[in-house]
């Protein structure tokens, strides 16, 4: 297996997600309210990772665009939830260069239940260079 | 000692390359029992056949054990082989080497090690088997179709041509069901009911049908060739012999506020009613919900209007018993509910519409006369936007895993046929896939496309929400150039999943058939008996099967009732010998196999019994041999272990769990 595929497995791993649910009806994207920000959109997030392939994605600009919004996850008819595919690219680019954000200690004791498990992930290394 | 034969089949390399089929032989030849063993490539063949009668006539065999595929395919073969050579047919057993080994083990040794064991379980059980002679029971002459739309009435005409007597039980007032509230139909346009009700007029003259409209099926007992089933004729308060359906009450009724349920909502009727012009039985129907004197204890209008002395405010449900040979269910479907996609605005905004809604407003008795207007504001709509797969294709939790088939059809029909009445109407269509097998299905779609210019746009639309002028914006992506689509528009159309009718899951529940995840009701075998449930004499019509449209409907509900025909011209059904029995010295009465007995089939007796020299009289189960079908479900709940099957005793059973663990 090449590095790219390799690396786009453990991508989709990290998601939770899976992108070969997807039927490529694009609703994600129809949904998106960034859309036109974007230069990949979110149904090609879901198609590009779906057949192994990462590298163009980890150039994109959408991941910085996304705003994590989950109106692709409350509308897919697939529940591929495109938006944590959009954070898990994301976070392989951002992980890479610097500390975590949030200490594992930090996290308070009782999280809020309708709180996204996305949103504590991220914090972990979505902001810090 | 009995005196076994043992015949291990290679079913090609089906078992053969997974199974040594030589060393199954050897092994079971050590078996005391065994006195013949033999392996062949096809026993099922017509010489895989005889090599078995003459092994029975040649080494006098008292039973036989064949190791091949699932008895599902082949046991009846070889109880005919059996019976054949002279041998009882109930002295044959089969090992499923085949399904439940070869096919699912890779290693030789472990695939042939698994047969050894099937063949010596199977060698065990025979060995305690005793002859069985099925008895027989009377076909009762009569079927019943559960349901009334297209799929129950072509069913219904198909038997009672054949001469035998027909029931239609349909709970709404009316016959027709869904084909009746169409407008036009697919490929060819033609106007539903001028199709539909033809065959409604048929039904209600045909001299071997009986309608019963407004009823439903409240209890079904009994089992293939002798259903007894009591059907509930639900109150009208209108007296079916006297009405003349002049329809003066309905236009005389001052309640305005019932739920068209022909229209789908999209306009009122009267608390009296008779849901539309051709309704058959033509008679009206008081809906006590709505009706004043219900209500109030006053008005009466519609009585001191009827000339023909047909309102009967005292009307009662009444219940009757009939029996049937067979029953059809064909329960059709209904719209699923697409209030979960609030991303449509289905409940907010009055001009999105399901496509059946759509049908109605396009239906010269629908709620606009025909005239295709907005339901808003009464306007001519300029824009319209159809949206596909509108819960269907949807693994999320809101809507269904499968394909409701029908919609890119009837979507491509109402495109054309509105760019063909209002061409000044832009008509675009968002889709997924276009999905169009079918004889000049794809000729169908293509002209929507070529001729009549509608626009196809691939994508499933985001949201659709009302814009500052009122109207409705649809937002989207074409995924073909990539590019957002903002499309301002006048109505909005869904092309809703389609699911089984309600209380289907009821109606399968008292008839013991089986239904899918999904509700439809499930084949007996999804190819080769597509038409009958598992459960013997009830027979699927229709959309209660799965979705599909009018002629594949019609077609199998022609076949459903080749199948009813077949059944109801036989004057007696073999009976199953395999039934349940009571060990009376051990029955303590305690009702278990009572409550589980799913056909009814246990009673009880007080009986004298000598038990260990003393003679009392006892409460003892007692099996009707005739309902029982052996499905075992007494001798589990037994806890005193009176209760034994023919054929499947726990003695048998226990011999071959000791077998497998030797």
């Amino acid at each position: 297996m090449n590095n790219e595929k390799a690396l786009a497995e453990e991508v989709v791993s990290f998601s939770g997600t899976n992108p070969r649910n997807c039927m490529k009806c694009g609703k994600c994207s129809a949904t998106c309210p960034t859309f036109e920000e974007m230069d990949l959109h979110p149904h090609e997030f879901v198609s590009y990772l779906a057949s192994g392939r990462i590298e163009k994605l980890l150039q994109s600009k959408t991941i910085y665009k996304c705003l994590s919004c989950f109106a692709c996850v409350e509308r897919c008819p697939r529940g591929v939830e495109p938006s944590r595919l959009i954070e898990a690219v994301r976070d392989s680019v951002v992980g890479q260069k610097g500390a975590d954000y949030l200490s594992p200690d930090r996290i308070p004791e009782r999280l809020d239940p309708d709180l996204p498990q996305q949103a504590i992930t991220a914090a972990f290394r979505k902001y810090k260079k | 000692m009995q005196r076994i034969g043992v015949f291990v089949c290679w079913c090609g390399s089906n078992i053969a390359a997974t199974v040594d089929v030589d060393r199954v032989v050897e092994a079971v030849k050590t078996d005391p029992n065994v006195v013949h063993a033999e392996n062949y490539q096809y026993m099922c063949s017509e010489a895989g056949q005889k090599l078995i009668r003459d092994a029975i006539t040649e080494h006098q065999l008292t039973g036989i054990v064949v190791c091949s595929c699932s008895p599902r395919m082949h046991e009846q073969t070889f109880r005919k082989t059996a019976e054949a050579a002279g041998l009882n047919q109930y002295m044959v057993e089969i090992a499923n080497i085949r399904e439940q080994c070869s096919w699912i083990h890779k290693d030789k040794d472990e695939g042939t090690e698994k047969a050894i064991i099937l063949a010596r379980a199977a060698i065990a059980k025979v060995c305690l088997n005793a002859p069985l002679q099925p008895g027989q029971s009377k076909v009762v002459k009569r079927a019943l179709i559960i349901g009334g739309g297209i799929a129950g009435i072509q069913s219904a005409i198909d038997i009672a041509d054949a001469g035998y007597k027909v029931d239609i039980v349909e709970r709404t007032p009316t016959i027709g069901g869904k084909m009746a509230q169409l407008d036009k139909t697919f490929p060819t346009l033609d106007c539903a009911s001028c199709i539909v009700t033809p065959k409604m007029v048929e039904c209600a003259q045909h001299p071997n049908i009986t309608i019963y409209a407004y009823s439903e099926v409240e209890e079904v007992k009994g089992f293939v060739g002798n259903f007894n089933v009591k059907i509930r004729k639900k109150a009208r308060y209108v007296d079916e012999t006297k009405c003349t359906g002049c329809a003066v009450c309905t236009e005389k009724c001052p309640s305005r506020k019932g739920r068209n349920e022909f229209n789908c909502g999209l306009d009122t009727r009267g608390a009296v009613y008779i849901p539309f012009a051709q309704a058959i039985p033509n008679v009206a129907t008081i809906d006590a919900t709505n009706c004043l004197h219900f209500k109030t204890g006053k008005c009466g209008i519609c009585a001191k209007n009827c000339s023909a002395n047909a309102i009967d405010f005292e009307q009662k449900d009444e219940i009757f018993e009939e029996q049937y040979g067979a029953i059809v269910v064909a329960t059709g479907y209904q719209i699923s509910d697409v209030t979960k996609f609030d991303e449509y605005q289905y409940t907010k905004h009055p001009d999105v519409v399901t496509s059946l809604e759509l049908e109605r407003l396009m239906n010269a008795a629908g709620p606009s006369k025909g005239v295709l207007v907005k339901p808003s504001d009464g306007k001519h709509p300029h824009d319209i936007v159809f949206i596909q797969c509108v819960g269907s294709r949807d693994i999320s939790g809101r809507g269904k895993c499968y394909c409701s088939k029908i919609c890119c059809m009837y979507t491509a029909k109402h495109a054309m046929l509105i760019r063909e009445k209002y061409p000044d109407v832009n008509v675009h269509v968002f889709y997924i896939d276009v999905r169009t097998p079918g004889k000049n299905f794809d000729e169908f779609y293509r002209r929507a496309v070529e001729q009549y210019n509608v626009d196809y746009i691939k994508g499933m639309v985001g949201k659709v929400y009302e814009n500052e002028k009122g109207g409705l914006t649809v937002q989207a992506v074409d995924l073909i150039s990539n590019e957002r689509v903002m499309l301002d528009t006048d109505m909005v159309v869904l092309a809703a999943a389609i699911e089984p009718s309600d209380g289907v899951k009821h109606i399968a529940s008292m008839l013991t058939a089986s239904i899918d995840t999904n509700n439809f009701l499930t084949e007996a075998h999804p190819k080769l008996r597509p038409v009958e449930s598992p459960t013997a004499g009830v027979f699927l019509s229709g959309v209660c099967q799965g979705p599909k449209d009018i002629p594949e409907t019609v077609s199998q509900a022609g076949a459903a009732a080749v199948k009813v025909v077949g059944l109801l011209a036989k004057d007696y059904l073999v009976t199953n010998p395999c039934t349940a029995h009571t060990d009376e010295t051990m029955c303590n009465g305690c009702s278990s196999c009572e409550r589980v007995c799913p056909y009814g089939a246990i009673s009880y007796i007080d009986k004298e019994v000598m038990d260990k020299g003393v003679r009392e009289v006892r409460r003892i189960a007692q099996v009707n041999g005739a309902l029982c079908q052996g499905c075992g479900a007494c001798t589990v709940a037994c806890p005193s272990g009176a209760m034994d099957l023919k054929g499947f005793s726990n003695k048998q059973i226990m011999a071959e769990v000791d077998a497998i663990c030797k």
